[in-house]
């Protein structure tokens, strides 16, 4: 059942939001909503800009322009970790694991930002496999504990709203389940979730709503059940 | 071939390599902190060691600081130097390649040893050891103020060691060092830890320029003379390995010392030589982990 989004302020608004890598403009005036505790989906090819919406939103891609509302405060202009503080985490596609930590040292670092992040016991309960390697390197771990790893850690500074880079990327079909799992275990705890992602069977098992991004716009949005409708509609977006 | 080796001379080649290690420990390692986290070759390094002696002589001579007060005081006086500087001249060129800063703080060591010569001169200026005297060993004499620089250097070396490797600040400086983009999503001012960071190396770099007044004299070139053999520590012992900088610059002085003891004409080629062979069979480092 799609949320009824018509009344809510939104959490985030993006509008006309554009972005460059050096003199190469990656987005051309994106726009879309994400309401509080929904689960909104950015799908579409290698190279559409859907990592590029993350990086701007969190201010990693610094040369962008247009409107990034969150809670109805504008984040360009701010400095990234101004934008941690306001309560966005972000986990991103290469999962930055460092390699000279330990697990135990990568998942307790990220500062307590906010009240109500998980305690670092919460976080091995919810996330076994780390605590059995919380001394070993960072990137001993395999794959699919390197995501664990790297979705707990943003959890523990109490950020609400989560931007989540291609978290099924490379990892076998069953971790792949496990972590969906975990995701919507988060969203089930209140978390608002942004995820990228171009596994479409993830996407559906897990989102209530999808943007799709083409050439850095967006180029149609519908809900979980229109997809499930119509899923020759986006199958024909990402080419498959 | 080793005749007229004398412990005395054996042991004081010995304390002068030691003494000398805990210098190149010491400027290696602030070294290797600024270049780890901001991939700045810190040309200025030497500069900033001669501006700590200067100050550390500029507060005895002209407001009567003692020696144990310029242990204070001066490094915090360059540190803020340092601080100054980064948000002037490395700010500026940091999203630039790395040959931009070592050129820039080239300039700065030309600008402040100009700056120093032409007020204060090039002869050096003579300051008095704070700890006079010393203890016969026996085999050697041992001063007190050679004493004190070589234990002041290793607890220092091993406290900054310890901060960096054993404690979350060090944490997130070994994590921003390989990807400031993601200590910085989780909400931690990168940037103003960057601006600390290459101050508190220049302030090592004062601090090590205090301990050395009383044993060497205070002069403009005293740092430029020294900081070839300084980056040659750091290329051996692994750029941005505090570790391995450390070890590497009493390893260095040690051997360097014991040159002067055997083979008195290589003792200032050693150092050279050594780098030389670590650049061919480990260009890594010696102590990078084979990291490059």
């Amino acid at each position: 059942m799609p949320l009824d989004t018509s009344s809510a302020e939104p959490l985030l608004k993006i509008e006309n939001l554009k972005a460059w890598y050096a003199e190469s403009q990656a987005l051309h005036g994106v726009g879309f909503e994400v309401n509080k505790g929904e689960l909104v989906t950015l799908i579409g090819r290698n190279g559409a800009g859907k990592s590029t919406t993350l990086r701007s939103i969190m201010g990693i891609v610094k040369n962008r322009k247009g409107s990034i509302r969150f809670h109805g405060e504008d984040l360009i202009g701010l400095r990234t970790f101004q934008i941690a503080r306001k309560g966005i985490a972000w986990c991103p596609e290469e999962r930055g694991i460092f390699a000279d930590l330990s697990v135990k040292e990568n998942l307790t670092l990220p500062p307590r930002l906010v009240q109500g992040g998980m305690t670092d016991e919460d976080l091995l309960t919810s996330f076994p496999n780390l605590r059995a390697r919380a001394s070993s390197g960072g990137t001993q771990l395999s794959g699919g504990e390197q995501q664990m790893l790297a979705i707990a850690r943003i959890l523990r500074n109490g950020c609400r709203f989560l931007l989540l880079d291609e978290p099924s990327e490379g990892l076998a079909p069953v971790v792949v389940k496990e972590i969906g799992n975990q995701i919507r275990r988060l969203k089930d705890q209140g978390y608002t979730i942004l995820l990228v992602e171009q596994n479409l069977n993830f996407a559906r098992a897990i989102a209530d709503r999808h943007v799709v991004i083409e050439h850095g716009q967006v180029v149609d949005q519908l809900t979980n059940d229109e997809l499930a409708a119509d899923v020759a509609r986006v199958k024909t977006y990402l080419g498959v | 071939m080793f005749d007229g080796i004398t412990p005395q001379l054996l042991f004081g080649q010995l304390l002068i390599g030691v003494i000398n290690g805990s210098f190149y420990a010491m400027l290696a390692m602030g070294l290797a902190i600024i270049f780890g986290l901001m991939h700045v070759v810190n040309f200025a390094h030497g500069a900033q060691y001669m501006l700590g002696a200067f100050v550390a002589w500029l507060l005895l001579n002209y407001l009567g600081v003692p020696y144990w007060g310029a242990l204070v005081i001066a490094p915090v006086v360059v540190a803020c130097f340092g601080l100054v500087m980064e948000r002037l001249i490395l700010k500026p060129i940091a999203n630039l390649d790395h040959l931009y800063s070592l050129l820039v703080t080239y300039a700065a060591t030309l600008v402040i040893e100009g700056l120093i010569r032409q007020q204060y001169g090039s002869t050096g200026l003579p300051y008095n050891s704070p700890l006079p005297g010393g203890v016969n060993l026996g085999f050697m004499f041992m001063p007190w103020y050679r004493l004190w620089v070589v234990v002041f250097s290793v607890v220092t070396c091993l406290a900054t060691w310890l901060l960096i490797e054993h404690t979350k600040l060090g944490a997130y400086l070994r994590a921003a060092n390989q990807s400031p983009e993601i200590v910085e999503s989780f909400g931690i001012n990168v940037p103003r830890m960057v601006t600390l960071t290459y101050a508190f190396g220049v302030g090592l770099a004062g601090l090590s320029g205090v301990l050395a007044a009383p044993i060497y004299q205070v002069s403009p070139s005293m740092g430029s003379t020294l900081m070839i053999t300084i980056f040659a520590v750091v290329v051996i012992g692994g750029m941005g390995s505090i570790l391995g900088a450390i070890l590497t610059g009493y390893l260095l002085g040690i051997v360097e010392g014991l040159t002067k003891v055997f083979y008195p004409e290589g003792a200032n080629l050693v150092i050279f030589f050594i780098m030389l062979l670590a650049l061919i069979f480990r260009p890594s480092g010696l102590f990078s982990g084979g990291k490059n």
